[in-house]
């Protein structure tokens, strides 16, 4: 009997003991998921938001456009629209409709047109005025607020095509608080994010390779140890402060040399960059060429080879691989980078074709837009969507990343 | 004979030539980070002061002290920490004690990976659609510590994960064969012998969250508050967004750089203690773990 207790008392136990170990191991496992969790948290939240920007039209919430009731067109592109309102297009032939010269009506223009006293004290009869304004005008494009729509409105609703992906992406006119109509055309962002990228990289590169090469194969043990740490420090610094770093010497010196009338431009943004790519690129590369096999290196100097010869013919193709995915995440980072750039590069929404002008990158646009744009609005999620493919951006640089690092092992075995 | 001669010794000129070069480069770099510090350090120097560092902005952020960013700045630290050290730690003891190699692993590695590439500005927006609009925190602590949680996470784990890999199977076994169960092990064991390690990516993770701007613009940073947060719901000033602001959109730029420079002396400064800090502790508990 009593033996009997003590076995059920210490089974007690150890399946106490049990369920507690697994206690813990969930626990343990649920933290483990935690990072999977919050990347498939950001890419919900992101495409939710960011998708926004196809399914509603571009048009300012609360306000309309019209025609006159006989005018043919139904449908406008959102550019067509803009280029109207700029008087880029002045005939409604242009658009594919009658021979008629537009013209431009806002709001405020109605006072042009009828007096204080015709449109009331209160402006009472200003819907029946627009009303009438519009339909005795025919080559009329009105713009105005919901409000002073007539109950009774003659005119014709101009429908506004809604922004595709493609036109996202394609379009080369980043206006998105312009009126009437919003232009969303993110081309001039991607193509600033990628020669700035770029061009970091081009000057990033021969130096971290360099220096990367004298750290791992030339250096001594004591001035690599010396060496290294300095320059992953360069790392640690924040990137505001590279950015004001950036601002008071970077932009005033490229302002000097290239004798410019602002120094904030993309080469300014490039020079900041390398310098903040340099310790990944470096860290990296110096990783991959210790690796080099001691077997391979002595192999070549025993043939006669100069400690030189071996390290560009034998220790740089070995580690290949290792260069180029530092590389490659060099640019990740670059092209990542938010504060450095958007105190730097002087943030002209244009399409770049010299890094000696002012550009502007995406996340530079969604840091500098986003505080301003009202919460769920067009504006909002059109910045959502460019987070989207900032996401993918670094995504797939990640993946490719991934991708040449894994080829590298295999070949090792 | 001659021609030999005269090849070798070219072959000597570019190896010297080369060799110098990279070793012109590397220095440069280091040389750069000495201007880049020196730079900050000699222009901010002047402002430092007592009453930069414990006062109220005044006069349009042109005169007085950071104080209230300083302030703002330590509770972010707290707070990411508070979220980001234990679920790191946890995570990344599951990842190296507990899962076998697989898939499963192989997912956890390389989510946490691409986590670890997600551009700061886009944890902005995440935070901000998540914590700000979402669950409805507002413009708070909260809403930016959790952000800026989720954004040092990958790094917490990654350093704890080689700090767990440092520790020798032979502990581990030992341990399992006198009887103790895996969290025994893990907890009285491995994690002991680890913690220095630990400790030392958690310092680096700190001055990695102090530093970073992009996730706390819309989260919690205000650009003008003259009181300090009294609690977590509330909006905070922090150093390197007033760093921002005073540099590039304050009202009147040329008075607040001395203002500018102080500050980011400040965020240097904290950034190179908790990198040195970082150093001297593996240094430190590296000689003595070796020596027991």
């Amino acid at each position: 009997m009593y033996f009997c207790g003590e076995n059920k008392f210490t089974d007690l136990k150890t399946n106490f003991k049990q369920i507690k170990e697994k206690i813990i191991e969930t626990i343990l496992m649920l933290s483990s998921a935690s990072t999977s969790i919050t990347v498939v948290l950001i890419v919900f939240f992101l495409f939710i938001e960011g998708a926004g920007v196809f399914s509603k039209k571009p048009i300012e919430e609360g306000f309309l456009l019209a025609v006159h009731p006989s005018n043919s067109i139904q449908k406008l592109e959102p550019s067509q629209i803009k280029d109207i309102f700029d008087q880029k297009i002045t005939n409604w032939s242009a658009l594919g409709g009658k021979n008629e010269p537009i013209v431009l009506f806002r709001t405020e223009d109605i006072t042009e047109y009828y007096t204080e006293e015709e449109l009331g004290e209160n402006f009472e009869h200003f819907p029946a005025k627009i009303d009438e304004y519009i339909t005795k005008t025919p080559g009329v494009i009105a713009f105005f607020s919901d409000k002073y729509k007539a109950k009774d409105f003659h005119g014709k609703e101009l429908d506004v095509n809604k922004i595709s992906v493609f036109k996202f992406l394609s379009g080369e006119e980043w206006f998105p608080t312009a009126q009437p109509v919003a232009q969303m055309g993110v081309k001039p962002l991607i193509l600033g994010t990628l020669w700035v990228s770029f061009g970091a990289i081009l000057i990033a590169l021969p130096i971290g390779l360099a220096a990367a090469i004298y750290l791992s194969e030339i250096a001594r043990k004591r001035t690599r140890n010396i060496l290294k740490p300095l320059i992953e420090l360069l790392a640690g610094i924040p990137s505001v402060v590279y950015g004001f770093f950036g601002l008071v010497v970077i932009v005033p010196l490229v302002q000097d040399v290239f004798n410019l009338p602002v120094g904030e431009t993309g080469l300014a943004g490039s020079i900041v960059l390398a310098i903040m790519a340099l310790p990944t690129i470096i860290t990296i590369s110096e990783d991959a060429m210790s690796n080099t096999p001691r077997a391979m290196k002595e192999a070549s100097l025993a043939l006669g080879a100069s400690q030189w010869q071996t390290i560009y013919k034998v220790v740089v193709p070995y580690s290949a691989s290792g260069i180029t995915a530092g590389a490659i995440l060099g640019i990740g980072r670059a092209i990542g980078e938010t504060m450095a750039v958007l105190m730097v590069t002087g943030n002209a929404a244009v399409i770049p074709n010299t890094l000696l002008a002012p550009v502007r990158t995406i996340p530079a646009t969604i840091a500098a837009e986003l505080g301003e744009a009202a919460s769920g609005g067009m504006h909002y999620k059109a910045l959502f969507a460019l987070g989207c493919i900032l996401f993918l951006i670094t995504f797939c640089i990640n993946m490719l990343v991934e991708l040449v690092t894994n080829r590298k092992s295999h070949k090792k075995h | 004979m001659k021609k030999e001669n005269r090849l070798a010794k070219r072959k000597r000129r570019n190896q010297k030539i080369a060799f110098g070069l990279f070793q012109f480069v590397s220095y440069s770099i280091v040389a750069l980070l000495f201007i880049i510090l020196a730079f900050i350090v000699i222009k901010g120097i002047g402002v430092i002061s007592w009453e930069f560092i414990s006062e109220m902005p005044k006069e349009g952020m042109t005169q007085g002290g950071i104080y209230p960013a300083i302030v703002g700045t330590l509770c972010l630290v707290l707070g990411s920490m508070l979220f980001a050290f234990p679920v790191g730690v946890l995570a990344a003891i599951y990842m190296n004690e507990y899962v076998k190699d697989g898939w499963p692993k192989r997912i956890i590695k390389q989510m946490t990976n691409n986590l670890a590439g997600v551009p700061s500005i886009v944890f902005g927006l995440f935070g901000m659609a998540l914590f700000v609009n979402k669950l409805e925190f507002g413009d708070s602590l909260l809403a930016g510590s959790l952000t800026l949680g989720l954004l040092v996470l990958p790094v917490v784990i990654r350093t704890t994960e080689e700090s767990l890999k440092a520790v020798e199977d032979t502990f581990r076994h030992a341990s399992l064969a006198l009887g103790a169960t895996k969290w025994q092990t893990t907890s009285k064991v491995v994690l002991p012998i680890a913690f220095p390690n630990i400790l030392t990516g958690l310092i680096l993770s700190i001055g990695r969250v102090s530093g970073e701007t992009a996730p706390i613009l819309f989260t919690v940073a205000a650009y003008f508050l003259p009181k300090l947060p009294t609690s977590i719901f509330d909006q905070a000033m922090a150093l390197p967004y007033h760093l921002y602001v005073i540099s590039t959109s304050g009202t009147n730029i040329e008075a607040s750089r001395a203002m500018a420079y102080g500050t980011a002396l400040i965020l240097i400064v904290i950034v190179l203690i908790s990198n040195l800090l970082a150093n001297a502790l593996r240094k430190y508990f590296g000689r003595k773990v070796k020596m027991n």
